[in-house]
């Protein structure tokens, strides 16, 4: 029976990485002070399944690191081991690194070993640390089981418990089968440990007409020689637990060596692991924790790096992993009831139209009613489908500003409200990176280091507010910080050093806090790893408008910033403006028109005898005649008064687009053109209109840039 | 009873073997008129025919790229052959007809329309019988043609869909 297990992949991946982000939240929610030990259970069930799901797919690189958390958080969760800082910081490391490895499995790269290898040592240092420190459970290691789990982690330590090797009386029940646990396999396993002697007792097999190949009649006296340790053993034994008796034997009974195996193997281990910045810790507590700490600090530098390298591979995971989705059960019922009722109006409808006479348009009338209702509804069920919580997105932040603010000494306490707001997947996946950035902004150049927020009068910790709720068919995103706000002064020093703006220029606040979306613009005195060199918030905002959403900032010096950010619910519907240009309609995205508006000619202003200009209030704003750019033949207006001027904003510029008509307002399909045509310039998509024409969707940006040539 | 299936599996394989082999030298072409011309296409690419509809203009586009229809909810480029081979009366009337073709590789397939005059037949050629198209120097160029097949007597040009239907994306969008 071979199964291609490649076809798994997807879904392990995404089970683990799920896995991941729950350990990660469980970490970071632990309370020093007041273990819940709901939360350790949940930590390490996470970790739990990812052994397990890797050992089945045969990455055991995965599946050892694993067990050797598995082995920490079970110590903690059955109360033999204090929940300390550090092991939560070892811990994270290692959720860090099993997330690097898994990445590069999925993406069929070789995994980093030196990595691995680092925070492996970390964890086996956490692990023996403690367990040198508090003797007295080495001292009750004397049965078996205890010592299975302190040894684990070490083979060195394991090979100098066990001696020969290991009687296992293996008799599974009848319906070890059906669990889908194969002996053979198990034995396979067994096999490649040691030299592997099997014996199988058949006598129970009934005869033939009373056999059920579906039963398993057989139990088996297994002998393996060789050094293993006794966890390598359980391990194979692990998923077929209470569906057997097991009775699992040391060959050679070793006489018991309470004290030499737990302190000749710490010294031996030291030895063994240049990353241990101290040797074996005598058995006093305070050296100890010192030690640990130093080890933390390592730790913790790496775990401020990998967010940097990551991002390159971060791009191509949410490119790779954005094929599937997981939904809501409940969801999908609600769905399938749905079509049901369509189908139902269907057959009904279907009925009248079969024998139709005039008497029956009333009915027809109903059903087609109901038809309507049902698709609406239908719809917005399909729609629903695809919303996800943002909680995705902002789950990953407090991560985030953990590390970040650590390492730059503030202290920050960072607030979700609205994690639950909904929103479409695809937004989802591409607001993610923005995020990121904006949050590192706030930590790095928003919030003060505690001693400047005190000496402002300003609790110590600073604190950064994200917020996510709907407006209006929009989601509106925002990151509030506390800290010491934009300064404009500084800002337009900046921006006239630079050549940006002039040097006497008045600049509006709005205007002014606009300067920093300006490419190659950076008011940090010194760059950072985090931040400062000014290539992140123009590409911030030109990704956020490209989601068809947009971007706006409000700050006050002393008080901090405020940053908004409008988005549309769906990339799949857009709420648009139908124009006719011509006799040809097309749709302008509501999101950017400003106004409309009818001027005559007298308000035009020539620029170079060639470009249109009309003054609105106080801007003198560029016209772009639609006939013309996109060379329409039939035309009805050809004066201006005949026309609108519709005033769209794209990319911060106003320019206003001359059309024959506006004809109405209506939520829109988006349809890609490229699919099977190419990109068009001006032309962000199409749509299907009522009548089933295609009608062009208006990319302003692109307009402005398109007509600037 | 393993060997059994494992025999009709081979058996069946070199039944298809054969079959294939048989087909290999017969292909199938949708023929259509352009003008006064025959041209064909391999009758795997059609997706379906259909009458010609108004189409929605893309603006800054060569003539011949005529715009695009909602064909079943997907938006569908149409292009018009004969303005494509510079032939004179591309009128558009009742007969006039959109052959919807499949164009693309492994990765990634896009599907187009192209109005011919009218659709003549669906035609067997064997493939020995093809003939490299010489250089005509005349309105088509020889790079869509990949080659000509004489049936009944009439000349049919086989047309290269990929390359046909190959827009003109780069020089699009370098620009």
């Amino acid at each position: 029976m071979s199964i291609d297990m490649s076809q798994f992949h997807q879904v392990f991946f995404e089970e683990c990485f799920e896995g991941l982000e729950a350990m990660e939240s469980g970490l970071l929610n632990l309370d020093m002070g007041d273990i819940d030990s709901e939360v350790i259970n949940t930590i390490f069930r996470g970790a739990h399944s990812i052994k397990g799901g890797s050992g089945t797919f045969g990455f055991t690189v995965v599946a050892d690191f694993t067990h050797i958390m598995e082995t920490l958080l079970d110590e903690m969760r059955d109360g033999r081991r204090k929940v300390t800082q550090t092991a939560v910081n070892v811990l994270l490391g290692s959720v860090d690194c099993l997330r690097e490895m898994l990445t590069s499995i999925q993406n069929e790269q070789p995994v980093e070993v030196a990595s691995v290898a680092k925070h492996q040592a970390a964890l086996e240092q956490e692990l023996n640390g403690y367990t040198t420190a508090a003797p007295p459970s080495a001292a009750v290691a004397a049965s078996p089981a205890a010592t299975v789990t302190i040894d684990a982690p070490n083979k060195t330590e394991a090979a100098a418990l066990t001696e020969q090797g290991w009687k296992i009386a293996f008799c599974p029940y009848l319906d070890l089968l059906k669990t889908g646990n194969d002996p053979v396999r198990m034995f396979r396993e067994l096999a490649e440990l040691g030299e592997l002697t099997t014996y199988a007792n058949t006598q129970d097999i009934p005869g033939i007409y009373e056999l059920d190949p579906e039963e398993c009649n057989i139990s088996w006296d297994l002998k393996v020689t060789g050094d293993i340790p006794a966890a390598e053993i359980k391990e194979i034994f692990n998923w077929v637990e209470g569906d057997c008796e097991l009775d699992i034997q040391a060959l050679v009974v070793k006489t018991a060596k309470p004290v030499a195996p737990t302190i000749a193997p710490a010294s031996k281990q030291a030895e063994a692991e240049p990353v241990a910045p101290a040797p074996a810790p005598p058995p006093i507590p305070a050296p100890a924790t010192a030690q640990d700490t130093d080890g933390i600090d390592a730790v913790t530098t790496k775990n401020l790096i990998t967010p940097a390298q990551t991002d390159a591979e971060q791009i191509k995971n949410t490119v790779k992993a954005s094929s599937s989705i997981r939904v809501d059960t409940a969801k999908i019922d609600a769905l399938i009831n749905m079509v049901g009722e369509v189908v139902i109006t269907q057959s009904m409808l279907g009925l009248v139209g079969e024998n139709f006479a005039m008497d029956k348009v009333d009915q027809l009338k109903k059903g087609l009613a109901q038809l309507e209702r049902h698709t609406r509804d239908l719809q917005q069920s399909v729609m629903n489908i695809r919303m996800l919580p943002i909680s995705f997105v902002f789950s990953r932040f407090p991560r985030l500003v953990h590390d970040i603010s650590s390492k730059l000494g503030k202290k920050i306490e960072l607030k979700l409200v609205g994690e639950n707001t909904e929103i479409d997947k695809s937004v989802v996946e591409l607001i993610n990176d923005p995020l990121v950035h904006l949050i590192r902004n706030s930590l790095d150049h928003g919030i003060e280091l505690p001693a400047s927020r005190l000496a402002a009068g300003k609790p110590e910790t600073g604190i950064i507010e994200l917020k996510a709720y709907h407006r209006g068919g929009h989601i509106v995103i925002e990151i509030i910080d506390d800290g010491h706000g934009l300064d404009r002064k500084k800002l337009i020093a900046k921006a006239v050093e630079k050549g940006l703006v002039e040097e006497n220029a008045t600049l509006t606040d709005k205007q002014a806090f606009e300067l920093i979306f300006m490419p190659g613009f950076s008011t940090a005195e010194k760059l950072t790893d985090i931040s400062g060199r000014g290539v992140g918030m123009d590409v911030v905002r030109r990704n956020i408008e490209a989601l068809g959403g947009n971007i706006e900032i409000t700050s006050e010096v002393g008080k901090g910033t405020t940053i908004a950010i409008h988005l549309p619910l769906t990339l799949a519907i857009l709420d648009g403006q139908s124009v006719a240009v011509g006799d040809e309609t097309y749709i302008v995205p509501l999101v950017s028109i400003i106004e409309s508006i009818n001027i005559t000619e007298k308000m035009l202003n020539k620029v170079a005898g060639k470009g249109e200009t009309f003054r609105l209030r106080n801007q003198y704003i560029p016209i772009i005649r639609m006939h013309k750019i996109f060379n329409v033949q039939s035309r009805n207006a050809s004066k201006m008064a005949e026309g609108v001027i519709v005033v769209v904003e794209g990319q911060g510029v106003l320019c206003g687009l001359f059309v024959d008509d506006l004809l109405g307002q209506q939520q829109v399909v988006i349809k890609s053109l490229e699919a099977n045509y190419r990109r068009v310039e001006g032309v962000s998509g199409a749509t299907i209109l009522g009548d089933g024409s295609v009608a062009l969707i208006l990319d302003v940006p692109g307009l402005v840039r398109f007509s600037n040539r | 009873m393993n060997e059994n299936i494992a025999k009709a599996a081979e058996n069946k394989e070199r039944d298809q073997d054969h079959y294939s082999k048989k087909l290999d030298n017969a292909v199938q072409y949708l023929s259509f008129t352009l003008g006064n011309e025959e041209y064909g296409v391999d009758i795997l690419r059609v997706q379906e025919i259909r009458s010609w509809e108004p189409v929605s203009r893309i603006p800054n586009v060569p003539s011949y790229e005529k715009g695009v229809v909602n064909l079943r909810g997907s938006i569908v480029p149409i292009i018009d052959l004969r303005e494509r081979f510079k032939l004179k009366n591309a009128d558009y009337t009742l007969l006039t007809v959109v052959v919807v073709l499949q164009t693309g590789d492994s990765k990634k397939t896009r599907t187009m329309g192209v109005v011919v005059d009218s659709v003549s037949d669906v035609i067997s050629v064997d493939r020995t019988k093809i003939q490299n198209a010489p250089d005509f120097g005349t309105k088509i160029s020889n790079e869509f043609i990949n080659g000509l097949v004489s049936v009944n007597e009439r000349m049919v040009m086989l047309l290269d869909v990929d390359k046909l239907l190959k827009l003109e994306d780069l020089d699009q969008n370098d620009s």
